[in-house]
């Protein structure tokens, strides 16, 4: 689908999405309590049929974490890159999308797992390589030093 | 009937069974343990347990510099060594702008339909094993040879080949290259049929993989499951098709898909890829064209400030580099999409209700590479 065909669609679906400047792809920033919301209406709605889910992760910077996500269209083909901002960098939250695509269970596992964000709604979010008691190691402030070589 | 089956379980459920199927065990192909619930010989349910081997690669890629990088993806799906690679190359490219000569995007294909092949042989040779006909092992194991002969000949290295660099190859092909993957091909094209008699058409194989475990297409989407098992249920999720990379656009071949997800499918998709690689290769193998391995590059690889994401079609299924650049030698930010994990957990819906000598079946056919899914 063309770029700026498939941003009409995306504001008439959230108003308050924000478009970010992407060469690759369409990319969308979205309020993380209307994300869940946002993401079931983008599979179900006829025209953009987001139905498979690529890769779900997050970023840290440092005064915040932003999740990311690179969802298609299995019919049209269109990528498309949903990113919310989480604040609380104590307790960090998000809603689970577990339940729009299933493989979003475990991608949140991880994320989780290396980044300790929690999930709401989540069905099993346990730590999925590592020890309970070891830390978040994608987090930039992580430090290990027994394990690891820090330059 | 898997329902019903389910049905009769759990009317009898205090009298489960738990046993653990690894971490060191032969048919898991690396250490990952399964947790499975039985009663008697049928599963009741399999919980996946991996991080064994989890090394850590996304933090280590923020601390080296992009052509670092890439030797570090060989160690993740060590089967597709080759496509790993290319993928942070493509991405790396895809981020600076370099054009890439023709010879160098013309030879990455053929290596990646090498690598393909290689890989599904082993895969052959696993998933008998795993059913136990031992002599497929050998019979794979003979053809791949030829293969990784062509690999060491040219750049050295056997197994995992490293010889992808950001803006083209490491080293040029050797001089014989074209001769030895001309061999390969007629010598392979006799053999392969050796394998259709030897297993497909086996009535003890047809047995235990006929109808096994199906997967809908819709549970293949939701999962996730793409690759070769993917397209066993009919979800067309090639990339090579879908987003093109490399030289795949003016190549002329066939998606293998069908339609019945179970056991039988998954092998059958690989059978069929094999013979379409060897397709490819044929059309690729005359007419190399003259010309630099390498475009020139800077010493100290810079990205823009920005986010970049490349698809690649692994032999497992699609891989997703997403980097994340702040403007550094390094980047600030690598994930790595593996095709294996999401792959991996699909195995909690395939098997339940069927018995626990079929979990090795299913795990087979899903052609797990653990290195892949804890990176």
């Amino acid at each position: 689908m063309e770029n700026n065909l498939l941003k009409q669609h995306l504001e008439g679906l959230l108003p308050e999405a924000v478009f970010a400047e992407n060469k690759q792809y369409t990319e969308v920033l979205v309020p993380s309590d209307k994300l869940h919301a946002f993401c079931e209406r983008l599979k179900a709605s006829p025209e953009l049929q987001f139905d498979y889910l690529i890769s779900l992760t997050a970023v840290d910077w440092t005064d915040h974490f932003m999740l990311v996500c690179h969802i298609t269209s299995t019919a049209f083909r269109h990528v498309l890159v949903v990113k919310s901002r989480i604040d609380d960098k104590e307790k960090p939250v998000a809603d689970t999308l577990s339940d729009v695509w299933k493989t979003a269970e475990f991608h949140e596992r991880e994320v989780y797992d290396l980044f300790g964000i929690r999930f709401r709604n989540h069905p099993d979010l346990r730590r999925l390589f590592l020890d309970d008691d070891y830390g978040f190691p994608l987090r930039k402030d992580f430090t290990d030093e027994t394990r690891m070589i820090v330059k | 009937m898997q329902e019903e089956i389910i049905k009769n379980i759990i009317l009898g459920e205090e009298e489960d069974y738990l046993i653990n199927v690894g971490p060191q065990h032969p048919s898991t192909h690396g250490v990952l343990r399964f947790e499975v619930s039985l009663q008697g010989e049928t599963i009741k349910k399999v919980v996946p347990h991996c991080g064994y081997i989890h090394r850590g690669i996304e933090k280590m890629c923020e601390r080296d510099t992009y052509p670092q990088i890439i030797h570090l993806t060989d160690r993740m799906d060590y089967l597709s060594a080759h496509m790993n690679n290319e993928a942070v190359c493509l991405c790396v490219e895809k981020a600076m702008e370099v054009e890439v000569p023709e010879r160098v995007t013309h030879v990455r294909t053929m290596l990646d339909e090498l690598t393909r092949i290689a890989s599904h042989q082993l895969w052959w040779c696993a998933m008998g094993m795993d059913m136990g006909a031992l002599t497929t092992f050998f019979y794979g194991l003979r053809d791949r040879e030829h293969i990784l002969d062509i690999f060491e000949e040219s750049f050295g290295t056997r197994l995992i080949q490293s010889v992808n660099t950001p803006g083209g190859l490491m080293q040029d092909i050797h001089p014989g290259f074209q001769k030895r993957v001309k061999e390969f091909i007629s010598y392979f094209r006799k053999k392969l049929p050796e394998y259709d008699q030897l297993l497909t058409d086996n009535v003890i194989f047809r047995e235990r993989s006929e109808g096994i475990a199906p997967l809908s297409r819709e549970d293949a989407i939701q999962y996730g499951v793409t690759g070769p098992s993917g397209r066993a249920s009919g979800f067309s999720c090639d990339v090579r098709k879908s987003e093109p990379y490399g030289i795949y656009k003016k190549l002329n071949f066939k998606e293998i898909l069908r339609t019945e997800g179970d056991t039988l499918a998954r092998y059958k998709v690989r059978i069929g890829e094999m013979y379409e690689s060897m397709n490819i290769l044929e059309q690729l193998v005359d007419n190399i064209p003259e010309g630099d391995y390498t475009a020139k590059m800077k010493a100290v690889l810079r990205l823009p400030v920005g986010e970049f994401f490349q698809r690649v079609e692994t032999s497992r299924g699609e891989l997703g580099v997403y980097i994340v650049s702040d403007g550094n030698k390094t980047p600030y930010r690598v994930k790595f999409r593996a095709p294996n994990f999401s792959n991996l957990f699909v195995i909690s819906k395939l098997a339940p209700g069927y018995k626990i000598a079929d979990l090795i079946a299913i795990s087979g056919s899903l052609d797990l590479v653990i290195p892949d899914i804890d990176r």
